[in-house]
Formats: C-alpha cells, sequence, structure tokens
C-alpha cells in the first residue's frame, strides 16, 4: 500500500520535472533570442535609426527610415489586397458555400499556409516582375497579400463560426436580408476575432524575408514609387548583416531589435482584441 | 370563425432522408392565438419554421405543399422570402436581443439594419412598442443600455417588441417562455392575449396548460402526423382521438 503511493508520488514528480523542462526548452531561447537582440540593438536604435537612410558604404552613421517606411507601404498595400479576399473568403466560406467547394477552398488554404514563402516569392517573380520588366514593391505586396490571404480567411472563418444561429435567425425574422444580415450581424458581432486573425497575419508578414529578396528588391534610398524597387526592414537587417562592415552589422541588429518590438506590440493587441471578445 | 390567414395545403418537411412534417393541411384563423401541441421531436418547430421560410438556410430541408399567407403561396415562384419574413414575424424559444446593441436599437433592429429609419419616428416605434409588451417603465431611463443587462423575462418582451415594430402580420412563437421563469411566463402570456388583437399568432408549446390558457385553437402533432385540430376549449374537454386525449391526460410524451 505504501509502496504505491510512493512510487505514484515518483512517477507524478518526473512527469511534471519533464514538462517543466519542455516549457523551459520553449522559453530559454526565445528568451536569449530576446535579451542579445536588445543587448547588441539598444546602443543603436536613436533618433538617426529612424528619421534618416543608410549613408554611403564608408561613412558612418545613418538609419534605416526607408526602410521602416517600405515596409509600411509594403504591408498597407498587401493588406489592402489580402484582407478583401480573406475576409469575403471567409464569409463565402461560412455563411454561403456549398460542402465540397468549400472543403476544396479549405484544403487550398491550408496548402497555401503551408508554403515556403521563398516559393510564394518565387510565384509573384513569376507573375509580376518579369511581365513588368523589373523588380517592385507591388511584385513584393502581391507576395505578402498570398501569405496573409490563408491565415486571414482560416482565421474569420472560425469566428464567424462561433456567433450563433440564433442571432442570424433573429435578424433574417425581422426580414432582413441575409448580406445584411452577414454584414451588420454576423461580422459585427465577430469583429474583434477577425481584428485578431489580421493582426497576427501583419505580424506575420512584417518579419518576412525571403519573399522580398526577387520581387521588392530593396532599396538604399527613399524610394517611395510602388512600380520600382522598395526598401523593407527585413530585408535591409539582412543585407546590412551579411556586410562586411562593423557599422552596418550595428545598424542591422537595432533593425532587428525594432522589428521584434513592432511584432510583440502587434502580438499583444492581438490578444487584447482576442481577450475583449471572450469577455463579452 | 375568423377569416383564415394562414393555409397549410398537404405540408410536408423532408431533413435530408427524415420525414419531420407528414402531409399537413390545417387553417390559422386571423386574430386569433393557435397552438401547436405535442410531444419532442413531433415537428411543431419544423412546421413553424417552415411558414417563414426559416428552413431556407438549411440545406438538406425540403419543403413541399403549400404555405398560403393570405392569397399568396409563401413557397411560391419569384416569391422573396425577406418579402414574407417581414409579414410573418418570429419569436425563438431562448430570447435572443442583438447583444452588440442597446435596448432602444434592439427595437428598431429592424428598420436599422435595414437602413430605412427615420430618426423622428423611431423615438415614437420604440416608446410605443416598449409600453405595448409592458417593458416601458422598467427600461424607459435606461434605453440605451445594452439590451444583455435586461433579464431572461425582459429580454423575452423586447425581443417581441422588436418583432412587432416592423409591423407583421402574424407572430410566430416557438416556445417562447419556456426559458423563462412563472412571473415573467405569465407576463409574456398576458402580453399573447393582448397582442392578438391585431395578429394572428401561432405559438409551439410543450406546456399544455399553457395552450388551454392563451390559445382559441389548438393542433396537436404527434410523429409529424397532425393527429386533431380544433377549437382549443373542445380539444382538451371532448377529443375526437384518443391519442389526444393520451397526451393531454399525460398518459404518454
Amino acid at each position: 500500500m505504501m509502496k504505491s503511493v510512493f512510487l505514484r508520488n515518483a512517477k507524478n514528480y518526473l512527469m511534471t520535472g519533464l514538462m517543466l523542462t519542455a516549457t523551459l526548452a520553449v522559453l530559454i531561447p526565445l528568451g536569449l533570442i530576446f535579451f542579445h537582440i536588445m543587448k547588441m540593438g539598444m546602443s543603436s536604435v536613436n533618433l538617426d535609426f529612424f528619421t534618416q537612410i543608410p549613408k554611403p558604404t564608408g561613412e558612418t552613421g545613418g538609419g534605416m527610415a526607408n526602410g521602416m517606411l517600405g515596409s509600411l507601404m509594403m504591408i498597407a498595400m498587401a493588406s489592402l489586397i489580402g484582407l478583401p479576399v480573406g475576409i469575403f473568403g471567409a464569409i463565402y466560406l461560412a455563411e454561403f458555400g456549398g460542402s465540397k467547394v468549400s472543403t476544396a477552398i479549405r484544403f487550398a488554404a491550408d496548402v497555401l499556409s503551408g508554403t515556403p514563402s521563398i516559393i510564394t516569392g518565387m510565384v509573384a517573380y513569376t507573375l509580376l516582375v518579369v511581365p513588368m520588366k523589373g523588380f517592385s514593391a507591388l511584385a513584393g505586396s502581391v507576395a505578402l497579400a498570398m501569405i496573409m490571404i490563408p491565415i486571414v480567411l482560416r482565421t474569420t472563418e472560425e469566428q464567424l463560426k462561433l456567433v450563433p444561429g440564433s442571432l442570424r435567425e433573429a435578424s433574417l425574422a425581422l426580414g432582413v436580408p441575409m448580406w445584411r444580415t452577414t454584414l451588420k450581424v454576423t461580422l459585427r458581432s465577430a469583429l474583434s476575432g477577425v481584428m485578431t486573425g489580421v493582426l497576427l497575419a501583419i505580424a506575420r508578414v512584417a518579419g518576412e524575408t525571403a519573399p522580398l529578396l526577387f520581387t521588392a528588391l530593396g532599396n538604399q534610398f527613399w524610394g517611395k514609387d510602388l512600380t520600382q524597387p522598395m526598401a523593407a526592414l527585413p530585408l535591409q537587417i539582412f543585407s546590412f548583416a551579411i556586410a562586411p562592415y562593423e557599422d552596418w552589422h550595428r545598424l542591422a541588429w537595432a533593425g532587428a531589435l525594432v522589428l521584434v518590438v513592432v511584432m510583440f506590440g502587434l502580438s499583444l493587441t492581438a490578444r487584447y482584441f482576442g481577450r475583449t471578445r471572450t469577455g463579452e | 370563425m375568423n377569416n383564415i390567414k394562414v393555409h397549410l395545403d398537404n405540408l410536408n418537411i423532408h431533413f435530408g432522408k427524415t420525414h419531420a412534417v407528414k402531409d399537413i393541411s390545417m387553417d390559422f384563423p386571423e386574430n386569433s392565438v393557435t397552438a401547436i401541441i405535442g410531444p419532442s421531436g413531433c415537428g411543431k418547430s419544423t412546421m413553424l419554421r417552415s411558414l417563414n421560410r426559416m428552413h431556407d438556410l438549411v440545406p438538406s430541408a425540403r419543403v413541399s405543399g403549400k404555405v398560403l399567407l393570405d392569397s399568396d403561396d409563401v413557397y411560391g415562384r419569384g416569391i422573396d422570402p425577406v418579402a414574407i419574413r417581414r409579414r410573418v414575424g418570429m419569436v425563438f424559444q431562448k430570447p435572443n436581443p442583438f447583444p452588440a446593441m442597446s435596448i432602444y436599437d434592439n427595437v428598431v433592429a429592424g428598420y436599422k439594419l435595414n437602413s430605412r429609419m427615420v430618426r423622428s419616428e423611431a423615438d415614437e416605434i420604440v416608446e410605443s412598442c416598449l409600453k405595448r409588451v409592458a417593458l416601458w417603465d422598467e427600461v424607459k431611463d435606461r434605453l440605451k443600455a445594452n439590451a444583455m443587462t435586461l433579464s431572461g423575462g425582459q429580454q423575452q418582451r423586447l425581443c417581441i417588441a422588436r418583432t412587432i415594430a416592423v409591423k407583421p402580420e402574424v407572430i410566430l412563437m416557438d416556445e417562447p417562455a419556456s426559458a423563462l421563469d412563472p412571473i415573467s411566463t405569465l407576463k409574456i402570456e398576458e402580453l399573447i392575449e393582448e397582442l392578438k388583437e391585431r395578429y394572428t399568432i401561432i405559438i409551439v408549446t410543450h406546456n399544455m396548460q399553457q395552450a388551454a390558457r392563451v390559445s382559441d385553437y389548438t393542433a396537436f402533432l404527434y410523429m409529424g402526423d397532425l393527429i386533431e385540430c380544433g377549437e382549443t376549449k373542445k380539444i382538451f374537454t371532448t377529443p375526437e382521438q384518443k391519442q389526444t386525449e393520451d397526451y393531454i391526460t399525460g398518459r404518454f410524451g
């Protein structure tokens, strides 16, 4: 009797210990990355970093303002393309779709979200860069949009499905047409959850480098023309980190820090939206 | 007997392979309350929901036979279900006010959601509808409060106010009091009594005492078949069918 209790307790401690180890194994690398980036980047994040473009080779100082502006513009453009497709697609899946078509679309979205992002970049290259005979911010935005669509589509669909059918029925029974019911009752009720998905999708593409490599290409100057190559923060971090200059490495660390903080902020905001929803 | 408002002619409803409502023909007289009673799963709610085409949302549902609203075929060619639902309102079993809206907005939701609201009329509609469901005195000082702050019984009366605000001709009620306490139930029943002056009411209920109290006519359904229908007094005192008698005396169901 005593022995079996002892054994059971021993097993309990062993398993708890194993789970604790697994948790630490996840948390430690995350903490290391964060602190290392803080340590290396903190000293280089200053006003110049946010207001200036990179200095020519050999001069010290400068910043990544063009990269941040470029990222902002391309993310905005990608959202403009990707969000309507993702959200309207999700409405179709959740509210109108027949079962066979829906299954096919869901499968396609899952495959698309599993596609390595460099492949997405190659698709945008073939579709836009080659016919337009040049790298462009537009091609970069399209590549990012292709990554956003499946994320937004699936999260929005899940959120719409959570809206109780009784609300749709209440609206329909008042003589409100289906499309108005969908927009003003169903989508409206799911709005905070949909926002969470949108923010997560933005956070995801904000850090994407691979699909921009041969679409937006990068730019050392203020490129504001969507049909021309454009700088992006992750691209700049990449090219500065592999450059042989100490000063550029510093800027790359600063860029990494800014990027991590932005993503952290987006994730927290997404969580906030998610929480207000369940709080209702 | 009053004019016939709704007429069913060999109504059949299938869900996939399930035959839920079998060949029902009956009349619902105008400005009166007709109760539909029967044990769980007998097709009461299914039949009720076919009257304003709520089954259109369910892909596996198939409705055949005729439903006539006055002389209009509800399932006729070229008939817009939205137009039917504006004439045939519905109150559900569980109170379902719009959670993101205030009490005020819930009452005029039918107008707001359809964007055909005239601001000056709205106040008037809200007051008169809330008065008719006897909710005005309880909520007049907090019309802008969220509808979910009301009690269940108040929410259900709000839902009825919302339904009558769009001026339907027929009101369908699917066990409107089954989720409520006895006092709230009593209020809903009194309300039904008043509402029949203006509307034709069809109510599904599990509660036979309720059917006896509020309705003028009663239909008894069993396993998708209409067993008997007629004046409530007669159904509850001298039913023609043995099954009806067994059910209302509590011998089965």
